[in-house]
């Protein structure tokens, strides 16, 4: 372990100019589209387990009947497989078994600038990395994973949404795609400490627990913070806050890029290093826990020197220990929204439904809930593409039918950016339904403890 | 050429030629798919019970989970009728297995005839849908292209001739071996061969690939704990 801890450190001492460097070369690329790139992109992506999958497709079309964006519309061209139509191409032409016979009988067909202009509103507009698709297809393959690496042709050759990369390129310079640097969350830190009356560890050395945040629970749902801080207290947890690499969410995955994902999730891997913790929580952010838990190690080209654990997990574990005292449970009916990243393609299933029903008296869960949810319509980064905004508030008429089956007076959900999506959707269909966070409910139904309530 | 040398030359150098372009070709997709290589993944398994993954890929792809099942398209019904079909006829009528045995020395037992007809008229009558599905379903018609119609044809193509071998056959089961490859039959034999032929090459390569496919997803989810 401790080799390996010193090798971590390396690469998080000696890189991050490197890294950041090559995060940054990614985003100059937004400048000068170029299909050349992309095409190298994709052949470097296509490697032998995704290449088995691009050639295993028989066209029978089940995925589009799973994608939100197709059923909403039945606009053919938002089949999940279609949209990997030029990185299906450029491995054909360039690097798939038969290539040179393509070559050669003149079949091989360049995938244009033009054509990739059009294809960024497929691979990133009209796709959340959800995984549904996936789950349907009877050739077993993978089409959110192979979209998520038709992403990185598109985002080193200029073709990702003009949005994206400047969310990528205010991560690198602030810490933050919105620009939230350490004093607005030492700010809300003050309030929470305020409002609990617990006090918030920041920067403490050797604690347990390293707690890392999304910009948008510091902006949007600071409670998270407060009720982190109650649930920790009450479990006697060793935790802290770090005051610089806190940001959770990586918009280099969003965007689909190894380099600028890589970039972010060093400053996490950097800090847990530093401050010498045994876990770093993943808090309420879907992509975030993709980032971190799946990608970063690969990203890095190494395991991490901690465990790696996902805020419902944790909650659920502590529950399941007896280190929470519930008291009482909200009487409304309540459903839970599963966040992609964290359900179907995290395997974080049954986590928040045993906390569902510790702090809720009629939770129901909605038709096809769990691995086969709809997404909010927001994931992949779709929320931060402006242009996308029409097309994800029309897919969300999928959720909404879900939801209105339960007849639930209030959602609940475990990703801060599901809930802002979730709270904008709603609102554009006229309807009235509270969001709230799995955390917030968990903290709300704790047994107040006598020291905490006296301070 | 007489009919005669025609069914020579058919079931002998070009069927070997056939066979050998079906198994190098597919042996070569699959190499040079392999030989691209694959980083191994670094982060911590939540499982890795591999095998059970890559079974469960295979197997529980095989049906449309539960969530799915309310609006499949008409091609997964179908789908079942050809492939189930498809397997009755090659293996289960009597001249393929005495044709099999010849080229083998392994044999079994033919499917009763009634049976044997209700296969051929109802994996042509789906492969008919499905072709008019392809060209009439949106989705499926922006997919397809070249690959997809030519591969229907030639799987299409060994039942037509297949039919019109039948009847000579029916009418020759007791006279030589010779005489019943002949015409129709030796027609029959080259669209067989045609299908060898472009197998490997297309989107017919499923039928090894799916294998690969399924197995590679069923891990990388298994080892997530995440859903199949
Ligand atoms: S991952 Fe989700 S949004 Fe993307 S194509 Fe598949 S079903 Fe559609
Ligand atoms: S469901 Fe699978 S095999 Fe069918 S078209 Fe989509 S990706 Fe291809």
């Amino acid at each position: 372990m401790a080799g390996l801890r010193f090798s971590v450190m390396n690469i998080v001492t000696r890189a991050p100019t490197v890294l950041e460097q090559l995060a940054r070369n990614v985003i100059a690329s937004s400048g000068s589209p170029d299909a050349g790139k992309a095409i190298e992109g994709f052949v470097t992506q296509t490697d032998r387990d995704v290449a088995f999958q691009l050639e295993s497709c028989v066209h029978c079309g089940q995925c589009a009947d799973a994608c939100h964006f197709y059923l909403v519309t039945h606009d053919p061209r938002y089949t999940p497989v279609y949209k990997l139509r030029p990185m299906l191409r450029a491995y054909q032409s360039e690097s798939s078994p038969f290539a040179k016979a393509r070559k050669w009988l003149g079949l091989a067909t360049e995938v244009s600038s033009a054509e990739l202009t059009e294809w960024s509103k497929l691979l990133y507009d009209s796709c959340n990395l959800c995984g549904r698709c996936t789950l349907a297809c009877p050739m077993g393959i993978d089409i959110a994973g192979l979209v998520r690496r038709a992403r990185e042709g598109m985002s080193v050759a200029g073709f990702a949404p003009a949005d994206l990369y400047k969310a990528a390129e205010r991560a690198l310079d602030s810490g933050s795609p919105v620009g939230i640097g350490w004093p607005t969350l030492k700010r809300q830190i003050e309030i929470q400490e305020e409002e609990t009356g617990v006090k918030v560890p920041v920067d403490v050395q050797g604690a347990d627990y390293l707690v890392i945040v999304s910009s948008i629970e510091i902006a949007a749902f600071p409670e998270n913070i407060g009720a982190m801080a109650r649930i920790f207290d009450q479990a006697k947890l060793s935790w802290t806050i770090p005051s610089a690499g806190f940001e959770a969410t990586n918009v280099g995955i969003q965007i689909g890029s190894r380099d600028i994902s890589a970039a972010l999730v060093s400053r996490i891997v950097d800090v847990a290093v530093r401050l010498k913790v045994k876990y770093v929580i993943s808090p309420e952010c879907g992509h975030a826990y993709t980032a971190l838990r799946w990608e970063g190690p690969n990203l890095l080209g190494q395991a991490y020197p901690f465990k790696v654990v996902q805020i419902a997990e944790l909650l659920d574990q502590l529950f399941q220990e007896g280190r929470l005292r519930m008291r009482g449970k909200d009487q409304r009916r309540l459903t839970f929204h599963d966040p992609c990243q964290l359900v179907r393609r995290g395997g974080i299933r049954q986590a928040p439904r045993r906390l569902m029903n510790a702090v809720s008296e009629q939770f129901i869960d909605m038709p096809s809930s769990g691995e086969a949810n709809f997404c909010c319509g927001g994931g992949g980064g779709v929320s931060a593409i402006h242009r996308a905004e029409k097309l994800r508030f029309a897919a969300f008429e999928c959720k909404k039918e879900q939801v209105a089956a339960t007849g639930a007076e209030a959602l609940v959900t475990a990703c801060a950016n599901c809930r802002n999506v979730l709270e904008d959707a709603i609102e554009e269909h006229g309807m009235t339904l509270q969001v709230l966070g799995l955390t917030e409910m968990v903290a709300q139904y704790l047994e107040p403890d006598p020291l905490t309530t006296s301070r | 050429m007489t009919p005669m040398n025609l069914l020579e030359f058919v079931r002998g150098p070009a069927f070997w030629f056939s066979l050998f372009v079906l198994v190098a070709g597919s042996v070569w997709r699959v190499i040079g798919i392999y030989r691209l290589g694959n980083k191994p993944d670094l982060s911590e398994p939540r499982s890795t019970r591999w095998l059970s993954g890559a079974l469960h890929g295979i197997l529980w792809r095989m049906t449309p989970r539960k969530e799915f099942r309310g609006n499949v398209k008409l091609g997964v019904i179908n789908g079942y009728i050809y492939h189930i079909g498809l397997a009755a006829i090659a293996f289960g009528y009597l001249p393929h297995i005495l044709f099999i045995k010849r080229l083998t020395g392994l044999a079994w037992s033919p499917l009763p005839e009634l049976l044997f007809y209700f296969a051929a008229g109802f994996t042509g009558i789906a492969l008919l849908t499905v072709l008019l599905e392809r060209i009439t379903d949106p989705v499926m018609r922006l997919l397809s292209g070249f690959d997809d119609y030519f591969s229907w044809f030639v799987v299409f193509l060994p039942l037509l001739t297949g039919m019109g071998a039948m009847t000579g056959w029916a009418s020759q089961t007791s006279q030589s071996d010779a005489r019943i490859y002949q015409g129709p039959l030796a027609i029959h034999l080259l669209s067989v061969e045609l299908l060898f032929l472009w197998l490997p090459f297309g989107k017919l390569g499923h039928a090894f690939l799916v294998f690969f496919s399924r197995t590679i997803t069923g891990i990388a989810l298994e080892r997530k704990g995440a859903a199949l």
